[in-house]
């Protein structure tokens, strides 16, 4: 539609872009003064970077290579219970990471499960620190998202071609070479790049199980450079570096992966004729299940027994991560929701551009610069919610626009001429039609928003002072403090909630929602 | 009266002139091969095109400056004419009020068109518990209370079977001899031109062709419309 009219402004939205990219640009522009160039990179830089390349890439692959046997399982199998363990895939998303990796202590490490088992065989107990835990937990978070994009490539291969292979007799390995390897080919890259991206900025990860020279990230390099050594130089240079990685990473990411990140419609299983060996497939659909399910268990299971051990400093570090998740949760769709309607006009499609900024500064970077750019007017620690409720907005900003563009986009195209026609104004398009229309979605971004917010373990651990905390926060102090039984407490309390705020925004709402 | 004085529409290739005009009251149908620019031609009189050349005039006045909702008439698209989530009485006060709420007496004027398009009662319903035909005469019942002296169709009823539209149009032919509206109307068939419209206009070969009498048109069709017809 090629007109002058539009039903909705697209000025709010393109002012709220330019305060992200403000944000953003200014955080990083601070950091690349701040720099001390002159220290130069030291012998534990270079080793930081090494390893965060090497987790990254292991990471990557492993998750990418487990993930296939799964999908292909999962690809030609019904059974009870498969449309549950597809929604479970999409779980670890919005999981706390500290949650996740009380969880794999509990199963992998030096006295869980499994090394209690092994020690009934006279083993030595596993080690999980290090390289490999980081990896591990890694695995955990990324092998499911790589099921389920490789899982949706795998169910978009037409079924006519399978039907067409069995009428030409190809049976499993043929069948494979002929129709799934290049679907792969394909796909791969794309997955290997975006987990790989994700990887390279984890920090909660490599905070609990990495750490000691050996095991920094260039992000948790940053956070040791505040902390220990309060020294803004190096810990600008530090984000410099880590900047580069991202943005390049990001770029390949985003070339290579065909922009689906997580959707809808997985449920469709294809008719094979080629059947391969059910016990196989249900040997990798029952491990990836249970890889995913134990530790969530653990949690479970230890955090009941520690739930009346927990200190009231809990119960404070809960209330402010609601406070924090809610402030967050609103400036999200303050800012999400006007650039959407701005790109739905179909002129400002580059103001997208500035909600994929978050992509490429890691929140620790972002962190350094904001408090750069504090410091000089006020006292960051003072400013620790208010900065923690900020950035982990506008980290949920590429995700909150994916949900909301194509919505927007839908209401404005299918709605927008019969509003202009009738010579309705903006502000009622917005509020009786873009927001009723909407409201599916606008929860959706929300919910996830509120339960990323709520479990985040980042940008808080630079700016706060010992008085205040958030609940991931105060989970790894207890941990720190070896108060095992009140952190697993505190991560089942964190779980509910940051569950039970997606639940509460996003299906909470359907349950009445208007068609 | 509305005037088309030299008007030029403009779309990447596409290009289409229109210069006529159409006595207040007449009942104008629009007809032409598929892809020729008879939706766009309505869509340049609605405002949601922009014109590269000319001005359109209702009764001496320039209207082709104003925003859709800006200029004196009301037009059907070929869907998209509820809002789906607002019941029916929500919808059809839109066209009174698009802003704010009715008064006592404007919601009298609701209950009146829904009587007028034999819907009765139905107000409370949201549009997806209607029928097609409902639905097409709920948004009838809208351009009613709109009052706007023009009435554009783009084959609102082409969803409908045949004995369905039919009834539409003998809906639509009874409305505007009650309100003196004049019709402007976009269809592919030539029995819904003969039904409604006295006169006919020819979009074909990248001109929209001056009103002609209906019945003598189809008499006696030019070349590109005789190619059309079959």
């Amino acid at each position: 539609m090629a007109g002058r009219a539009q039903p909705v402004s697209p000025w709010p939205g393109v002012g709220a872009a330019a305060l992200v990219a403000a944000l953003i640009l200014g955080t990083l522009a601070a950091v690349a003064l701040r720099a001390d160039a002159a220290g130069g990179f030291g012998r534990a830089d270079w080793v930081a970077l090494r390893f965060t390349l090497v987790q990254a890439v292991l990471s990557a692959v492993f998750s990418a290579a487990l993930a296939i046997p799964v999908a292909r399982a999962l690809a030609r199998r019904r059974f009870p219970g498969r449309r549950a363990l597809i929604a479970l895939l999409g779980a670890p998303f919005i999981l706390p990471v500290i949650v996740a990796i009380l969880g794999l202590l509990q199963v992998f490490g030096r006295a869980g499960w499994i090394s209690d088992m092994m020690g009934l065989f006279g083993l030595p107990p596993l080690r999980i620190y290090g390289l490999h835990g980081v990896v591990l937990a890694h695995v955990f978070f990324n092998l499911p998202l790589a099921t389920r994009l490789i899982l949706q490539a795998w169910q978009e291969i037409p079924a006519e071609r399978f039907r067409l292979a069995a009428q030409l007799g190809c049976d499993g390995i043929a069948m494979f070479r002929l129709i799934e390897l290049p679907m792969l080919k394909c796909i791969l890259p794309g997955v290997l790049a975006v987990i790989f991206a994700i990887c390279l900025t984890s920090f909660a990860v490599a905070l609990t199980l990495g750490g000691g020279p050996r095991a920094t990230t260039i992000e948790l390099a940053i956070y040791q450079a505040f902390t220990y050594d309060f020294d803004l130089g190096r810990a600008a240079l530090l984000s410099a570096l880590q900047l580069a990685l991202t943005v390049v990473a990001a770029l390949a990411a985003l070339k290579f992966s065909r922009g689906d990140g997580f959707g809808a419609g997985l449920d469709r299983a294809i008719r094979r004729w080629d059947g391969g060996a059910p016990a196989l497939d249900l040997f990798w659909i029952g491990a990836a299940a249970a890889f995913l399910l134990l530790p969530l268990a653990a949690v479970v299971i230890s955090g009941l027994a520690g739930l009346f051990e927990m200190p009231a400093l809990v119960f404070r570090a809960a209330l402010t991560s609601v406070l924090v998740a809610t402030a967050s949760t609103a400036v999200l769709l303050l800012l999400a929701l006007p650039m959407a309607m701005a790109v739905a006009t179909g002129r400002y499609g580059v103001l997208e551009l500035s909600g994929i900024l978050g992509l490429a500064a890691s929140p620790l970077v972002i962190g350094t610069g904001l408090f750069i750019l504090i410091r000089p007017i006020a006292n960051p620690t003072a400013l620790a919610l208010p900065v923690t409720a900020l950035v982990n907005a506008v980290m949920a900003l590429p995700f909150a626009l994916r949900i909301l563009v194509p919505a927007a986009r839908d209401v404005v195209a299918r709605h927008g001429r019969l509003a202009l026609s009738l010579d309705m104004s903006k502000r009622t398009f917005f509020t009786r039609v873009l927001l009723p229309r909407m409201r599916p979605q606008i929860r959706f971004a929300a919910g996830l928003s509120a339960a990323l917010s709520m479990g985040d373990l980042g940008v808080i651990a630079l700016f706060a002072d010992p008085q205040i905390a958030t609940l991931p926060l105060q989970i790894y102090r207890l941990m720190g403090a070896y108060q095992m039984q009140a952190a697993a407490g505190a991560a089942l309390l964190l779980l509910l909630l940051s569950m039970g705020a997606f639940w509460l925004l996003d299906r909470g709402g359907r349950l009445h929602a208007e068609t | 009266m509305l005037k088309l004085d030299g008007c030029l529409i403009e779309n990447g290739n596409f290009s289409l002139r229109a210069d006529f005009t159409v006595e207040t009251g007449s009942s104008v149908a629009i007809i032409g091969p598929s892809g020729a620019g008879k939706s766009t031609l309505l869509e340049a009189i609605a405002g949601f095109r922009d014109l590269t050349q000319g001005q359109i005039l209702w009764n001496g006045k320039r209207i082709s400056d104003l925003t859709p909702g800006k200029r004196p008439l009301a037009m059907l698209f070929q869907d998209g004419n509820l809002f789906p989530h607002l019941t029916v009485e929500q919808n059809i006060a839109l066209g009174l009020h698009p802003n704010g709420r009715l008064s006592t007496q404007e919601q009298a004027e609701v209950q009146t068109a829904l009587d007028r398009v034999a819907l009765p009662g139905l107000g409370d319903r949201k549009p997806a518990e209607l029928s097609g035909g409902q639905q097409s005469r709920v948004a009838l019942a809208r351009v009613l209370v709109q009052r706007r002296q023009i009435l554009l169709l783009d084959e609102p009823f082409a969803a409908l079977g045949p004995a369905l539209k039919a009834e539409m149009l003998d809906l639509v032919a009874g409305l505007l001899a009650e309100t003196g509206t004049t019709l402007l109307m976009v269809s592919h068939d030539p029995q819904d031109a003969r039904r409604i419209a006295d006169q006919t206009v020819l979009v074909a070969d990248e001109r929209a062709h001056p009103p002609a009498p209906t019945s003598n048109l189809f008499e006696n069709p030019p070349p590109s419309l005789r190619n059309y017809l079959g």
